[in-house]
């Protein structure tokens, strides 16, 4: 049996939605891919869009790194509005 | 044969069923809401299960915990595809139109379950084709419960209440197993398998209004599937070997007693609805216990179908083998397109 790619597959549940990683599939090229995904993924019409991605072209974060790796946000905590002590009965801020 | 008519014949009240569809919508809410709550810093295997939190597919982890998962996952895999068979069975004999509609909806269901199930086993780090290759060759196993014959049409409806409702009951759990990737799988099945068991229930009622024939055939199929999807649940507790780890790692937040108690106590009441006898004369309720006590079924032939020497280990397998085989010339197709594709751009 040979290696089919492995796909990662993203479905829009409605306009207005982001694509969501719903799991993933074999498939010999995109299109067949992209058949696959419909066929498993939205029998019961989960979804108006599909995107296909082959998963050897995700490049992903390590979870060892990850503190290092988000450490520059960690401590900009003024990027909050919370951070901004605002005096009594202000309105509308 | 008019046992297909069911026009104006109103869907019987299925108690449980919403209860459980409630359990899968309460595990998807708490993985939601676990996911929300903070761990302090880089947290390890343990903190990460002990806070109920999930565990993902590059995370560090325990090598028993991958390996556990994928034979778990794979023979769950294994198990749906293999399980078309039996239904696959009556597909062409379905009595109406809608029946072999609702069946072919039913067994394209398992086919996708199965799917889900490798995509899951896959991110742990194991090969499809390693596992398509562990089902041909017999090195994996699948649930004893598909090596039954569906000896009449009536058998349709007992599987789909008895074995996916015993499928489900095993599966809501597994909702909330640590491992993300299979929860997630998990929680997507659940939410598709009620309809199999409130098909399988609703043809079973009508059967059970028929004929005293029609009737006598619902009877039957009962009787002969009703010990098997005790089985389901494996052995005893005492006898139960990957339970305990198990039960640590959060892959199983249930004792396989514990779950099949909860199955009877389920299906005593949907029984009696149906008008159908469960084929146990010891059952009966124990108000000191407030459960049902039952018969439990033959552990050991259990262990012999498990092992392969059920009715129809052979065929399912036969059959399995042969379509793998018989497919081979599609799979071959498809990537010399594919490999012809990529040249021309």
């Amino acid at each position: 049996m040979s290696t089919e790619p492995l796909w990662e597959v993203f479905v829009r549940p409605r306009r207005g939605l982001s694509h969501t990683h719903v799991g993933s599939l074999h498939a010999p090229d995109a299109k067949m891919a992209l058949r696959h995904a419909r066929d498993l993924y939205t029998r019961r019409q989960e979804g108006i869009s599909i995107w296909v991605v082959p998963a050897a072209e995700i490049t992903a974060s390590s979870p060892d790194e990850k503190d290092a790796f988000f450490d520059p946000a960690a401590d900009k905590i003024y990027r909050h509005p919370t951070f901004y002590e605002l005096p009594e009965g202000v309105p509308h801020l | 044969m008019d046992f297909c008519n069911t026009g104006g014949m109103e869907e019987p009240q299925v108690h449980g069923a919403d209860g459980l569809l409630g359990e899968v919508e309460d595990a998807e809410a708490a993985l939601r809401a676990a996911a929300l709550r903070d761990l302090e810093g880089t947290a390890s295997f343990d903190a990460i299960v002990a806070a109920d939190q999930k565990i993902e597919p590059r995370d560090v982890m325990p090598e028993d915990y991958r390996k556990g998962l994928i034979r778990q996952i794979a023979q769950h895999a294994h198990s749906e595809i293999i399980g078309m068979q039996p239904e696959g069975n009556w597909i062409t004999r379905a009595p109406s139109l809608r029946r072999k509609a609702i069946l072919l909806a039913k067994v394209q269901d398992e086919a996708g379950h199965g799917l889900y199930l490798y995509a899951a086993a896959e991110t742990l780090g194991v090969a499809r084709e390693e596992l398509t290759d562990a089902l041909l060759t017999g090195r994996q196993k699948y649930s004893s419960i598909f090596n039954y014959p569906t000896l009449t049409w009536a058998d349709m409806g007992a599987i789909g209440w008895l074995v996916d409702g015993a499928a489900i009951v095993n599966q809501v759990p597994l909702c909330r197993c640590s491992y993300g990737p299979y929860a997630r799988a998990m929680i997507r099945i659940c939410k598709e398998e009620s309809f199999h068991q409130r098909q399988g229930y609703q043809s079973l009622y009508v059967l059970a209004q028929g004929s005293p024939e029609q009737k006598a055939m619902a009877q039957d199929a009962v009787n002969r599937w009703w010990y098997p999807s005790l089985a389901m649940f494996g052995p005893p507790d005492a006898e139960s070997t990957h339970s305990a780890q198990s039960m640590a790692w959060k892959v199983k937040r249930f004792s396989n007693d514990d779950l099949r108690q909860r199955f009877v106590d389920m299906c005593v009441p949907q029984a009696e609805i149906l008008g159908l006898t469960l084929p146990d004369p010891d059952l009966r309720w124990n108000e000191e216990r407030r459960h049902y006590d039952f018969t439990q079924p033959d552990f050991d032939e259990l262990m012999r179908v498990v092992k392969g020497d059920g009715p129809c280990n052979r065929e399912r397998m036969a059959h399995r083998r042969r379509a793998h085989d018989e497919g081979a010339w599609v799979r071959a197709a498809a990537a010399a397109y594919a490999a012809k594709e990529k040249v021309v751009v």
